[in-house]
């Protein structure tokens, strides 16, 4: 596996990208032309083999080496889709065009390799990931699911007809897509000294609404739920290369806690590629102990919480900040769960004018 | 009151009780007509071993009821004709006939083609014509006959002789008669089918009563041997048929007796067996009282040296007459025709053929289409009340690789000097101990083979697909690779190609 350092640079990046599709074309190539079927080695994705690494504080894969031939019957379909994979990926980089998991799909039956469903092209997808060790994302390949983004910061698009074009993230109100043309785009300037991720669209818009951005000089992020991968990177690079903080605001329970949790340390299906997690980002709310400070309305946690409670306790993740055990320790004792909006019971303001403030300072409910 | 007893004729009794001839209704009436006329058909020809060749013309007439018409049958072999004085008793007496030796024939009472003549008359009141000639005189013979019911004799209506200029030899029958062709046709034409599938060597034409022509046509000219007469075997025998036999026989000592009336009785086993049941040797059969036949009869079943009967009486069809019909009227993809060694029943020898045949023109049923012959004859009736039914229905089939949702065909065909059919209809076999064990046994032989092709076919399927995935992928590799690598040359793959093909099946 490719192991690289975080590179600001979009461009050279995209270079990189580039280069490593190449080198697996010629690998492939020069073996066929040696008279031998082909082989690609690429790290196990196998559950044993996914181990917490302490120093980048993430998911990586281990030792174990999975070896896919064209020699074997049943490798040698998946091997010809992971070949068009990488031929189409290149394509796309090299010409900057986009596409989706969805496009991958449908695009292969333009080369009569049609995929079963969607699941079999988007694992090919992923193993193209692991062999190169970039992500789909670095192959113009994204999600359907989008989040947002609203704040001061200035960006220059890298995307074919808008080279050079910048952009401030505060000109539209409903925030700025995080898609394609953002992700690729370079950082200019900001005057923000900090990122604010919120797990909802309708708390982000409230924030934005009530100049949360101004008053806290923040970089307000909807994460739509579980934050897709493009997001989690994006957050990554806000925080690696413009040095901010990162604030994670998510639903008092085991979900929302764990929503904060991937973009942390990221998940293990992503176990195969870094640069996803931003380790020092942080979670402050809504904890389990907020729901007994702020006495908020509550909804009792259900037997599916508490599974997921118990799971999580024994997740290496949540070994390393005592914040979490001590946190799930509370969710199981008080056995109640509380969403963002909870917080309306003291007026549409309150969250913002009172709890914000007090979490970015780490202090505790002031009286 | 007085009860009045009275004497009835065989025909009167057939007519009263014609529902255990087979005709039950119109439409069955109608179907079994055609097979009893049809049949007595084939025996003619084949007894010279003459392929035969059959017209058979069902034509309209009038309407009768609101679901039965009147049709005219007209029935024409090639066979070997009747001599004229025997033609009124031939057709116009029942249970009068030249079946009642012991061979292998289709029919068994001589009762059939009479009964079909005798529901003809009491459905539509109208004289049968026959006309006839053996072929080797120049005249042509036509009987018009009605029959007495209530005396079982022939009235001869008309009798006319032609002059058979063209030496024609061969049989007439036509006659008419009530019936629903409409609902018979099905069955009629399955019979047809099975009928050309048992008889290679018959060339069958029929025209029904809408001009529709159906033609089966001959595949060779080879018949099997024809059958023997034998004698009955010691086992089969009772008292009556002692008694029979006693009464005839111009024999003045046992050991001759024995030795003149049984099948496969020699004189060592005549003296074995006299010993065996104490009687003396030179006793006069005639001399025999009334308790010693019955004694001898249990003696005859209980001696076990008796040889077994032998199968000159039978006239199996053999693998290669049945291989060469049903591949005419199946057409399969793969056949095995198998036939066993002759055993026997209750001293009634027997011969159990098979054939299992496996897709082409099989149909998919989603169960085994099952084909039954005995005597040649296709029995179309009541299939689950059949022995081989149950037999195929027992048979672990995954044992063979063979499940029901495969297009299988299984033919069967069992050949004896006395077929254990359950009811006078000939629709199914009864389900005797030995004949259950050879249909069981030969079954197992015919699915082995087929067990064995259809691992095969598997293997030869996996190698095709095996290659036409390696052909289908390796080139796009060797595509996608040299664009990704930007060079112009695609690699050559030709070798790995020839190497999947040649190591292919060892490396599953």
């Amino acid at each position: 596996m490719v192991q690289k350092k975080s590179k600001s640079s979009v461009a050279e990046r995209q270079q990189e990208v580039v280069n490593s599709l190449k080198k697996l074309g010629t690998d492939i190539y020069d073996q066929l032309d040696q008279g031998v079927f082909p082989t690609i080695n690429m790290p196990s994705r196998s559950t044993e083999n996914i181990n917490y690494d302490p120093v980048t504080r993430q998911y990586i894969l281990g030792e174990r080496v999975v070896s896919r031939s064209a020699r074997n019957i049943r490798h040698v379909k998946p091997f010809t889709q992971l070949a068009w994979a990488a031929m189409f990926s290149n394509e796309l980089t090299t010409k900057k065009k986009t596409s989706t998991l969805r496009d991958v799909y449908y695009s292969a039956q333009a080369y009569e390799m049609t995929f079963t469903d969607q699941q079999e092209s988007n694992n090919i997808i992923t193993d193209l990931e692991t062999v190169t060790g970039f992500s789909r994302e670095d192959f113009h390949i994204f999600p359907e699911e989008r989040s947002a983004i609203f704040g001061d910061l200035t960006i220059g698009y890298t995307v074919p007809g808008y080279e050079g074009k910048q952009l401030n993230l505060t000109s539209h109100p409903d925030g700025v897509l995080i898609g394609p043309a953002l992700t690729t785009s370079e950082f200019i300037n900001t005057k923000a000294n900090k990122v604010i991720a919120i797990e909802k669209g309708a708390l982000f818009t409230r924030f934005i609404e009530e100049n949360v951005h101004n008053k806290h000089n923040a970089l307000l992020i909807s994460c739509g739920g579980q934050a897709p991968r493009q997001t989690r990177s994006f957050i990554r690079r806000l925080q690696k290369e413009l040095n901010l903080p990162v604030y994670i605001f998510t639903d008092g329970d085991p979900w929302g806690m764990h929503i904060a949790q991937v973009i942390i340390s990221g998940s293990a299906n992503a176990a195969h590629l870094r640069d996803l997690n931003t380790p020092d980002a942080v979670w402050s709310g809504v904890w389990a102990s907020d729901i007994v400070e702020y006495k908020l309305p509550t909804d009792p946690l259900d037997e599916v919480d508490i599974k997921r409670l118990y799971e999580l306790a024994k997740d290496p993740r949540y070994q390393n900040d005592p914040l979490w055990q001590r946190e799930i320790k509370m969710f199981l004792k008080i056995k109640k769960k509380a969403e963002q909006e909870a917080f309306s019971r003291y007026g549409l303001t309150y969250i913002v004018d009172e709890y914000l403030p007090n979490k970015l300072e780490g202090k505790p409910k002031s009286s | 009151m007085a009860q009045t007893f009275e004497e009835i004729s065989a025909s009167d009794f057939f007519y009263r009780n014609r529902d255990i001839a087979g005709f039950t209704n119109p439409s069955r009436a109608i179907f079994v007509a055609i097979r009893e006329i049809v049949e007595n058909s084939l025996d003619a020809a084949e007894s010279q071993k003459i392929p035969p060749e059959i017209f058979i013309r069902l034509s309209f007439e009038s309407e009768a009821t609101k679901d039965t018409q009147i049709y005219k049958l007209h029935v024409e072999d090639n066979g070997c004709g009747i001599p004229p004085r025997f033609i009124p008793s031939a057709f116009g007496q029942i249970l009068y006939g030249s079946k009642y030796k012991l061979k292998q024939t289709r029919g068994t009472f001589g009762l059939g083609g009479k009964m079909s003549l005798l529901y003809g008359q009491v459905t539509t009141h109208q004289a049968a014509t026959i006309t006839s000639s053996t072929g080797d005189t120049n005249k042509i013979y036509q009987f018009k006959l009605m029959i007495d019911i209530q005396r079982n004799r022939p009235i001869i209506i008309d009798r006319k002789v032609l002059i058979n200029k063209d030496g024609w030899r061969g049989t007439i029958v036509e006659f008419s008669l009530e019936g629903d062709y409409l609902r018979a046709m099905p069955k009629i034409l399955e019979y047809f089918k099975q009928t050309a599938m048992v008889n290679p060597y018959a060339n069958l034409t029929f025209v029904d009563p809408k001009g529709r022509l159906y033609k089966f046509t001959r595949v060779t000219t080879i018949m099997p041997e024809p059958p023997k007469e034998t004698l009955p075997h010691p086992y089969g025998v009772d008292v009556e048929l002692l008694q029979r036999l006693i009464a005839i026989t111009e024999c003045t000592n046992m050991t001759d007796f024995l030795r003149r009336h049984f099948h496969r009785v020699g004189e060592i086993t005549a003296q074995k067996f006299l010993e065996f049941s104490g009687l003396t040797p030179s006793k006069n059969p005639k001399k025999l009282a009334h308790e010693e036949i019955v004694k001898l009869t249990q003696n005859l079943k209980k001696f076990k040296d008796f040889l077994p009967p032998d199968a000159s009486c039978l006239s199996p069809l053999g693998e290669e007459l049945l291989r060469a019909g049903i591949t005419k009227e199946l057409n399969p993809e793969y056949l095995v025709v198998h036939q066993r060694k002759p055993s026997t029943y209750g001293g009634h020898p027997f011969i159990v053929e098979m054939g299992i045949a496996y897709g082409g023109g099989v149909p998919k049923t989603g169960s085994f289409v099952i084909y039954r012959f005995a005597n040649r004859i296709p029995l179309l009736y009541d299939e689950a009340s059949d022995v081989s039914f149950r037999v195929i229905g027992s048979m672990n089939w995954r044992r063979y690789k063979v499940s029901p949702d495969m297009p299988i065909a299984i033919v069967v065909h069992l050949c004896s000097t006395k077929v254990p059919y359950k009811t006078v209809g000939k629709e199914f076999l009864a389900d005797r101990a030995e004949i259950r064990r050879e249909i069981a046994n030969e079954l197992r032989e015919v699915a082995r083979q087929l067990g064995h092709f259809l691992t095969r076919q598997e293997h030869v399927d996996r190698e095709k697909k095996r290659i036409s995935i390696f052909s289908k992928y390796l080139p796009r590799i060797a595509q996608f690779a040299a664009i990704l690598a930007q060079r112009e040359r695609i690699p050559d793959i030709e070798k790995l190609l020839k190497s999947v093909q040649k190591y292919g099946a060892e490396e599953e």
